[in-house]
């Protein structure tokens, strides 16, 4: 087992997560929760795809990805945010419908090759031994955004103006509405923002990190494992760099223990029966769920925990 | 002069038929929209439509495979209706279906004898089906009264936990010579099919309706009289409107919240448990075309009334009758997005009154 090759394909499965997982921070920083992501993701994933078919560009592939991630969220906020519909299922409807088009717009592209975005190393930091191996050498250039976006998200959350307008939104709208924000409008705005990196996040799948159109394999509930990673992360960026990172870690390293036909010394069971692979299978989502029933236990100590207004309306001229 | 587009919220009472016709409506609208959708991709929706009858409602044979069909749909937007009374997001009821089958399985396969009656089998199926989805429920029901813990997530991922659950007794210890199936169970775990007494009544031959569906009208009444009748669906739906008032009120909230996400896995569990033993007869890969997650459309189409989840499982077990046959294989679920999407924004025109008005000047 090679833990180089194991962390290396972490952090580039990881930035996928990170991608949608900053995003819907966003989104549920501003009080809205979103549970469309892995609709929004697929929708990316596919439109990424599909430009990048018919233009050969990668980059633009991209920037459909986003847009079709952002463009589908507005739905979303449409019907939440105006319509004051319950938060939970419109998020579900958007799943559905996200993942629905998706695979309806998407039929003609399985098994079709594209230019994606090659891989790149960064000079002198790829040269420091293991570190650079498995963080700065081989991975696609997605990944290195990925590491400047996420101290940039937190530096605008905590400690800029429009951040902290964000901030305000979320927790006590009321209030915000009185100091002048325009609080439709910024939730508007932040749930198209979450959307656009969802459908980035999609977008990276098909194009880098592991090309292709494989209809709803190809983001095969990632979008749900990024909903979960928001609330381990306790709506931190630099916690959902650790999540996403060390979660797309784990899926690798239990994929590589089938492997070998001895572990330490001992026969690997593993090898000698593949089915108990099933059980290595369902250890990333037990382990989503262990993470949450810890991170719960610390919210209540620290009284840490999600946006006061996370799913509930607002309503202009009434008391929250 | 132009009129005014004026939107405020509605004081009086809107007629009794008016959220049903809202409703078709927005069926409607979600129903052309993919049809458009369709269109662009180059698909005739007209056609399309004209088989979708022709394959579900058509025939007597195959309107009783669109009953088949509905039947674990009803027990699914049961288990969603139920859950989501309280605002409890059970989205796993896919999961709970599938380990309600695996339980049911366990009396076939390992408990009972060859030979034992068929009345022992089934009602032993339906008992282990109930608790196998009760207990699924449990889990995060517990972690939710206990820790917290957001049972959206949890419901989800358990989700994906028992497929593997189920993958792994279907690959290896309970498989049929290396296929990825049980063998087929004996006639004994078969629920009663009306096809089966085509010999006495002509017409009844090819007819795959099975007892199931029973099950699923019986179940709806129990719901429907425990929701609406019964002390503790008040309890449910108080804690669901306003759980500040439940507390205040004495509700053990807690306990009704382990207690819900049982009754709402037990359902999904006999969905499950129905499923195999009526149409399936083994144990194997993709014994729910996605029920779990129908059901909550199911649920919320029907406005989480019992009476309405049988209507609204009946049109959904249509759409999955006619979805197999037609391409691209999304265009089922893309419409199912539409209707759910359409269904909560029509919400909007019970809550605001929308009208057309004279502009008036502004006083200055």
């Amino acid at each position: 087992m090679n833990w180089i090759i194991i962390f290396h394909a972490g952090i580039a499965t990881g930035t996928v997560l990170l991608f949608a997982t900053i995003g819907e921070i966003l989104t549920e920083r501003a009080g809205i929760l979103n549970l469309g992501v892995e609709g929004m993701m697929l929708m990316g994933a596919m439109a990424g795809f599909s430009v990048s078919l018919s233009t050969g560009n990668p980059w633009l592939g991209l920037m459909a990805a986003l847009a079709a991630g952002g463009l589908l969220s507005l739905a979303h906020g449409l019907v939440t945010i105006h319509f004051q519909a319950d938060q939970v299922v419109s998020g579900l409807s958007l799943t559905f419908l996200g993942t629905g088009l998706a695979l309806v717009l998407g039929d003609s592209l399985s098994g079709k090759q594209v230019t994606t975005i090659a891989p790149i190393d960064l000079p002198i930091l790829s040269d420091i031994p293991f570190v650079g191996d498995v963080f700065f050498a081989d991975h696609s250039p997605l990944v290195y955004v990925g590491y400047l976006l996420v101290p940039l998200v937190w530096y605008f959350l905590n400690r800029t103006r429009p951040g902290m307008h964000l901030r305000a939104i979320g927790e006590k709208p009321q209030a915000a509405d009185v100091m002048g924000i325009n609080v439709y409008r910024l939730r508007y705005f932040y749930v198209f923002v979450g959307g656009c990196l969802a459908g980035l996040a999609g977008g990276i799948i098909s194009l880098s990190v592991s090309p292709g159109w494989y209809s709803a394999q190809t983001t095969s509930g990632q979008g749900w494992i990024a909903v979960g990673l928001v609330i381990f992360a306790q709506w931190n960026p630099l916690r959902a760099a650790v999540g996403s990172y060390l979660f797309g870690s784990l899926r690798r390293f239990l994929l590589d223990l089938q492997g070998p036909a001895t572990l330490l010394g001992f026969t690997n069971p593993l090898y000698v029966n593949a089915n108990l692979g099933f059980f290595l299978q369902m250890l990333p989502y037990l382990l989503i769920i262990l993470a949450l029933v810890i991170g719960s236990r610390q919210a209540k100590r620290k009284r840490l925990g999600a946006p006061a207004a996370l799913g509930l309306p607002f309503i202009r001229g009434t008391k929250g | 002069m132009a009129k005014r587009l004026q939107i405020e919220p509605r004081i009086d009472d809107y007629p009794g038929w008016y959220p049903l016709l809202i409703t078709i409506g927005a069926v409607l609208t979600a129903v052309i929209l993919s049809g458009i959708i369709f269109a662009l991709i180059g698909g005739a929706p007209l056609k399309a439509l004209s088989f979708f009858y022709k394959a579900t409602f058509g025939s007597w044979a195959t309107f009783s495979d669109t009953l088949v069909k509905a039947t674990p749909l009803i027990l699914v937007g049961l288990a969603c209706t139920v859950a989501f009374r309280m605002k409890l997001w059970n989205i796993g009821a896919e999961g709970q279906f599938y380990i309600g089958a695996w339980f049911a399985s366990l009396a076939p396969i390992v408990l009972l004898p060859e030979g034992t009656p068929k009345i022992v089998v089934i009602g032993l199926m339906l008992v282990l089906g109930l608790f196998g989805g009760a207990l699924y429920g449990f889990i995060p029901g517990y972690l939710k009264a206990r820790f917290q813990v957001n049972e959206i997530i949890t419901t989800l991922m358990l989700n994906y936990v028992a497929i593997q659950w189920n993958n792994y007794w279907i690959f290896d210890r309970w498989s049929d010579g290396g296929f990825q199936m049980t063998k087929t169970f004996a006639r004994t775990a078969w629920l009663p099919r009306l096809a089966d007494y085509a010999r006495e009544i002509k017409a009844f031959s090819g007819i795959t309706l099975h007892l199931g569906v029973v099950f699923g009208l019986v179940a709806a009444v129990i719901i429907w009289w425990l929701l609406n009748r019964s002390q503790w669906g008040y309890e449910i739906k108080l804690t669901g409107d306003n759980p500040e008032a439940a507390r205040y009120a004495g509700i053990n909230i807690s306990r009704n919240i382990i207690l819900v996400m049982m009754l709402s896995g037990a359902l999904a569990g006999l969905a499950g448990m129905v499923e195999i033993s009526g149409v399936v007869h083994r144990l194997q890969e993709q014994i729910s075309p996605g029920y779990g997650f129908t059901g909550i459309i199911v649920a919320w189409l029907a406005k989480l009334r019992p009476g309405m989840v049988i209507i609204a499982s009946i049109l959904f077990g249509a759409l999955i009758i006619a979805g197999r046959e037609i391409q691209p294989a999304g265009l089922s679920q893309m419409l199912q997005g539409f209707i759910l999407f359409a269904i909560i924004s029509s919400d909007v025109l019970l809550r605001y009154k929308i009208s057309f008005t004279e502009p008036q000047e502004a006083a200055v």
